[in-house]
């Protein structure tokens, strides 16, 4: 879960990392008053949760009132990479001689924190990853015992930090690693951190995202993320309302599975006999029949969709629920809008096989054969 | 022959008394797996499927000789009950909850390199060796007996391959699900290795998918120490950048790794065949033991 900037800036701020002074805006007359309040010049910033907001046009520096409308009129409704823009940051404009980054993450391959500095900041640091690795200093840390004072000063000094302001930079980092364990970061991001003329540092931007498996006990944090869920596709909103892990892709052939990794593969398969996946849709193990018709209900929700492909092997799965739940849900059509093959298999297959209304759907007994059944119908219904 | 789990082992279930935990133990005795106790924070002295339960891993283990334990526990109490069982001195933990808090897991990871106790999970289905023994949530009734290992990242995933292989004729040797979080006990590396020493595994199958580098990782090692012949198949070919597809590792990244593409070349440069289907991968593994 993602926190927007002007959360994130919050959090930070509280935990006493220096920030610009901001104010959020959701028109053009608090935009104005906002700025006026802060003194010129401005910048005026997209709150949506997409990086490179500067280059979409979401991120404009202004010096007067005229440009600050300009800006506003310009930023706020704008669609950003597909994100509907609602507010906007209203934040003081920092004069800097230099842009740092600072950063703490998980490094999944080694099952440890990493700390990250790197004296290049203000551009996407996973470029600078790729083409200069050298330029990022990193310190892993044991997630048993926390940061060690030394291990900030020698990630700050290895990154090659100006020693005037490398004291401050080390408290940020470690104020910033404070943050990240006591808040179930998965990261927390400072890019840039700028160093003002009189060497002074300030959090310019800040990323904080949090561990979806840790709300529970991050309940002020949680309370930001329903503030936050802004936006985001209509069918993706829907499938929150029925806690389905689903993400909307481009294709006419509707997917619907149980457990991520069959899932995903069903998607492959239908791009391996030549068709293209509407969606990954996963009800998740254990899915009783109503579940299954909220599948069904969520897929035909989908107007790119031409046909779907039902492909369940049960574990803790029940092919009768399953069965149960496919009748119910085209049961109450006079016709069924879109066509829909079934594959079942693994637990109470053949009860499933007994129950399912046979006049309603295809039948196949095979992953393979289902997929290569759903692509034809696709194909029929976009002809 | 087998690795890891055979009908001698003594099994504790953390959780017994909970909806699922109940129902997996009783599942796991009617295959044949020796359960032997429960565990669960004041519910001692009571009974649960049919075996005693006890308030502590600890007491479990003095007083039923268990060395395994397989945990059902809610995801915010499971790395605690993780450390339980890793402090208890158990031979293996397998931890069948998904949903464990990532800052949670990379403590007991850490942990892991203080004890002898080997770790499979979380977020996984457990293993099996068919007619022996499950650990897990495994349907026991679509593996049989042979000489192929697999080792998966998921849990239906594996049930699909294990289908064509059985289909086939292919027994299976043992089948570990090692989970699909980012943080987890035993890797492909890890389970390669078991497999590679086992006399009775004659063929690998290897299910990753996308997200990390695991499969990379194993590629190497499949390189320089595995002579058992293994077959591939990565999953999420179709996904795109930065959208989490279901499991909480399964992601490419915005940088790109993670990526199909990667794992797939990785793995067929180190002399695996990757099937575009699981019956591709059911068509390698009948080559190699033709």
């Amino acid at each position: 879960m993602k926190l927007h900037e002007y959360q994130a800036k919050q959090v930070f701020a509280d935990a006493g990392i220096p920030t610009p002074e901001s104010q959020l805006a959701s028109d053009v007359d608090g935009v104005l008053t906002a700025a006026e309040e802060i003194g010129y010049p401005v910048a005026v910033k997209a709150q949506v949760q997409v990086g490179g907001r500067g280059k979409a046009g979401g991120i404009e520096l202004v010096e007067n009132d005229e440009e600050a409308r300009e800006a506003a009129e310009s930023i706020i409704g704008m669609d950003l990479k597909g994100y509907h823009v609602d507010q906007v940051l209203v934040e003081e404009a920092v004069d800097f001689t230099d842009e740092l980054y600072v950063g703490i993450t998980m490094d999944r391959g080694e099952g440890k924190p990493v700390a990250m500095v790197s004296t290049k900041g203000g551009v996407n640091i996973e470029e600078v990853a790729e083409e200069d690795p050298e330029a990022i200093a990193r310190e892993h840390i044991d997630p048993s015992f926390g940061m060690h004072p030394y291990q900030a000063r020698k990630a700050v000094y290895d990154a090659g930090v100006d020693k005037a302001v490398a004291r401050d930079v080390s408290s940020v980092l470690t104020t910033l690693y404070q943050l990240w364990d006591d808040r179930d970061g998965a990261d927390a991001e400072i890019n840039p951190l700028m160093v003002t003329s009189d060497d002074e540092v300030i959090a310019a931007d800040a990323v904080m995202n949090i561990d979806e498996d840790a709300l529970f006990r991050q309940p002020e944090l949680a309370e930001m993320e329903a503030e936050a869920a802004s936006g985001g596709d209509e069918l993706e909103q829907k499938a929150d309302e029925y806690d389905f892990d689903y993400v909307r892709l481009e294709g006419n052939t509707g997917i619907i599975g149980n457990g991520a990794g069959l899932v995903m593969t069903t998607l492959d398969l239908v791009d391996h006999y030549g068709g293209e996946p509407a969606n990954f849709l996963d009800v998740g193990g254990g899915a009783k029949a109503d579940r299954i018709a909220n599948a069904l209900d969520m897929v035909f929700s989908d107007d790119n969709v031409d046909s779907v492909v039902f492909n369940i092997f049960g574990g803790i799965t029940r092919g009768d629920e399953v069965a149960k739940g496919i009748n119910e849900a085209l049961e109450q059509f006079d016709e069924i809008p879109k066509p829909v093959v079934v594959r079942l298999a693994g637990t109470n297959w053949e009860e499933g096989m007994e129950i399912l209304n046979e006049d309603l759907v295809t039948v196949e007994q095979t992953l393979e054969d289902a997929v290569q059944r759903a692509v034809e119908y696709a194909e029929e219904g976009q002809a | 022959m087998s690795v890891l789990v055979d009908d001698d082992t003594r099994v504790v279930v953390q959780g017994i008394t909970g909806g699922e935990g109940k129902f997996h133990a009783e599942q796991m005795m009617e295959y044949g797996t020796n359960v032997v106790a429960g565990a669960v924070p004041g519910k001692g002295g009571q009974e649960a499927a049919g075996v005693p339960v006890y308030d502590t891993v600890h007491e479990a283990v003095e007083e039923e000789d268990a060395d395994t334990s397989v945990i059902f526990v809610p995801p915010a109490f499971a790395g605690d009950a993780i450390f339980e069982s890793l402090d208890s001195g158990l031979e293996l933990a397998v931890a069948i909850t998904e949903g464990i808090p990532t800052q949670d897991m990379a403590r007991v990871n850490k942990r892991l390199t203080e004890t002898d106790t080997r770790l499979i999970g979380p977020n996984c289905p457990g293993l099996i060796t068919p007619g022996e023994a499950k650990l897990g949530i495994l349907p026991g009734n679509i593996f049989s007996e042979g000489n192929v290992g697999l080792v998966s990242r998921s849990g239906t995933l594996t049930y699909q391959v294990v289908d064509n292989l059985t289909n086939r004729g292919l027994g299976q040797s043992t089948a570990i699900g090692i989970g699909g979080d980012p943080i987890i006990g035993t890797d492909f590396v890890d389970a390669l290795e078991l497999f590679e020493d086992d006399p009775e595994t004659d063929a690998i199958v290897m299910c990753g998918e996308i997200g990390g580098e695991d499969e990379e990782e194993a590629a190497a090692f499949i390189d320089d120490y595995v002579d058992t012949p293994v077959a591939g198949f990565i999953a999420g070919r179709t996904a795109p950048p930065g959208k989490r597809m279901g499991h909480a590792g399964a992601i490419v990244s915005g940088s790109g790794t993670g990526t199909a593409e990667s794992k797939i070349s990785a793995l067929n440069d180190a002399g695996v065949p990757v099937g575009d289907t699981p019956e591709e991968v059911a068509d390698h593994i009948e080559e190699f033991l033709a």
